[in-house]
């Protein structure tokens, strides 16, 4: 079937995505790179020069980067930990036979289709809202005075957000790969006197290491820019308490007009992403000769 | 499953499961119960929430005040926009690496994956500043365009992996009862493509109506789709709670029923196939 003729055709057919996504990768990265290397003001135009490391150095240097490091990390590795343990748990429990599973399984998808602003608002105002919020009509009736979340804890109460949206997609994936289970050599196990513990340590946990690493990269990818949620709700405060790498480059850049010194981040941004990525790449692509 | 479960077990699992479930759901349903109270109402204790009278009030306020529908049609214009061109671009491509795979295949498919990794504030400022440059902030056509280019990986490689399923042996016997190329097309290759596509395009509208990077830095108010909309709730003025609700329950709806429906296509879409 492969003659120089379809060959030919099959190229044709595939370069529009090649040369739009190679436009969209190469052009703007390649811009950023080299603006990263600029004295580049936006509220002084025209007065760019070459700056080498400069920006490199003073973004690294000040003590905002370090703490947004150790956020973005904390976001990330917080998320991780609540979504993945809830998400195997949860995919356990909903693999057991019950009334009303349909719906149930409804309900806890649900979250993961809640854009981020919403999501991020509601739980803001209606839940963690110190005077109106419901936790606090909650603590006022058990007796406690109630915790102004945002600002005492801001970066915990993101990460809760947070994991209520992706807590979904974990479970999901998880449950798909539970029901591919082998059953009968779960009885066997069973059978064979296996308790509950170590059914889930040598059978169950085992077949799920695969899509737990799925999980766990895929919502790395995803974690590792959050940016809405952190704006909605704290704006990156106090101080800068709750600001994560994505928006630091973001208030840098386009609230304090400071191009290279933003740029500078965004580079950091994409060299910490690529470390990551090469890891998803690597299981994905096995996955594609199997 | 044929394994017995005592009726405790059962009892056991039933109650947890459902508790937890209605406590992962209970911020859905309590900003729907909060959009049908009235402001006053809608600050009070959560038993008091529940007792007071029902209204439509909000809903009629944020259409009138804010001008709802303008926003909800920006984004139904941007996701399904992006979606679309995104089709028309990746279906072509997808199909020749599914049919024709030559030897770089897998490696494009891996590149193109690659770009989907990039985060966007790696080429926030460029972007923003073309935009600015050319005009595009806060339009429609330049949000397409951005929406467009960050999906189009997972288009490819979703629509990649369901026509790789298409048995080529299909085509082949077509071929050889004699069928034309357009009945090939038509009658054999169409029905077989089309659930893929209508898959595929279900995940990327939901993934395009709930972006909130690009439509927050790309937009202000012309073209503001619901993301950045709602957005504009986060320094608000005097009683909002039930407008807020409102505004919110009007987002998600569509989505979420629309979120429902594909949950199948949305592990394999995610995962780029790796679990089906």
């Amino acid at each position: 079937m492969a003659t120089a003729h379809s060959r030919a055709l099959a190229r044709l057919m595939v370069s529009p995505s090649v040369i739009l996504l190679l436009m969209w990768m190469i052009v703007p990265l390649g811009m950023t790179l080299y603006f990263s290397f600029l004295r580049y003001n936006l509220l002084m135009p025209g007065m760019e020069t070459w700056a080498g490391f400069d920006n490199y150095y003073y973004f690294i240097q000040q003590p905002s980067f370090w703490i947004a490091l150790t956020n973005t990390l904390v976001l990330v590795l917080g998320v991780l930990c609540i979504t993945v343990i809830g998400g195997i748990a949860l995919a356990l429990l909903l693999n057991q036979p019950f009334r009303g599973q349909g719906i149930v399984r409804v309900m806890v998808i649900a979250p993961f289709f809640v854009m981020p602003t919403v999501s991020a608002l509601v739980w803001k105002n209606f839940f963690m809202n110190p005077v109106n919020g419901m936790f606090a009509h909650l603590a006022k009736a058990l007796g406690f005075a109630p915790l102004d979340f945002l600002s005492q804890a801001p970066l915990a109460s993101i990460i809760l957000i947070v994991s209520w949206s992706w807590l979904p997609f974990a479970t999901l994936i998880l449950l798909t790969a539970l029901q591919s289970l082998d059953s009968e050599q779960m009885e066997a196990a069973e059978m064979d006197g296996a308790g509950w513990l170590s059914r889930f340590r040598y059978l169950t946990l085992p077949h799920l290491t695969r899509s737990i690493t799925v999980v766990v990269l895929i919502q790395t990818i995803f974690l590792l820019s959050i940016f809405a949620e952190i704006l909605v709700t704290t704006n990156g405060g106090p101080g800068v308490a709750s600001t994560n790498l994505p928006f630091l480059v973001y208030s840098q850049s386009l609230l304090s007009f400071d191009v290279g010194g933003g740029s500078a981040g965004g580079i950091i941004a994409v060299i910490l992403a690529n470390i990551v990525a090469i890891f998803l790449m690597r299981m994905i692509g096995k996955n594609l000769d199997a | 499953m044929a394994r017995k479960t005592s009726p405790t077990r059962q009892a056991v699992v039933t109650v947890a499961a459902w508790s937890i479930g209605f406590l992962i759901f209970l911020p859905i349903l309590w900003t729907v119960i909060l959009s049908f109270k009235s402001e006053t109402d809608a600050i009070r204790t959560p038993l008091q929430v529940l007792s007071a009278p029902w209204t439509t009030a909000s809903y009629a306020e944020v259409q009138g005040r804010s001008n709802y529908g303008a926003h909800f049609m920006n984004s139904v214009i941007i996701s399904l926009g992006s979606t679309v061109l995104a089709l028309l671009v990746a279906i072509p491509a997808a199909w020749a690496m599914a049919f024709q795979p030559g030897r770089r295949t897998k490696d494009l498919l891996m590149w193109m994956l690659s770009t989907k990794m990039m985060p966007a504030v790696g080429v926030l400022i460029p972007i923003y500043l073309m935009f600015r440059d050319f005009g595009l902030l806060d339009t429609r056509i330049g949000l397409t365009v951005v929406m467009t280019l960050i999906n189009l990986p997972i288009v490819v490689w979703m629509l990649y992996t369901y026509f790789r399923e298409i048995p080529s042996e299909i085509l082949e016997a077509a071929r050889m009862d004699g069928a034309s190329l357009t009945k090939e097309i038509v009658h054999v290759l169409t029905p077989m493509a089309v659930p893929g596509i209508a898959s595929t395009l279900l995940l990327n509208v939901i993934l395009a109506w709930n972006e909130a990077f690009w439509t927050l830095q790309l937009t202000t108010s012309k073209a503001a789709p619901l993301t950045a909309f709602i957005a504009s709730y986060s320094s608000p003025e005097g009683l909002f709670y039930a407008k807020l609700s409102a505004a919110s329950t009007m987002a998600i709806a569509p989505i979420l029923i629309l979120g429902w429906f594909s949950q199948k296509q949305l592990v394999r879409g995610l995962t780029f196939g790796a679990v089906k």
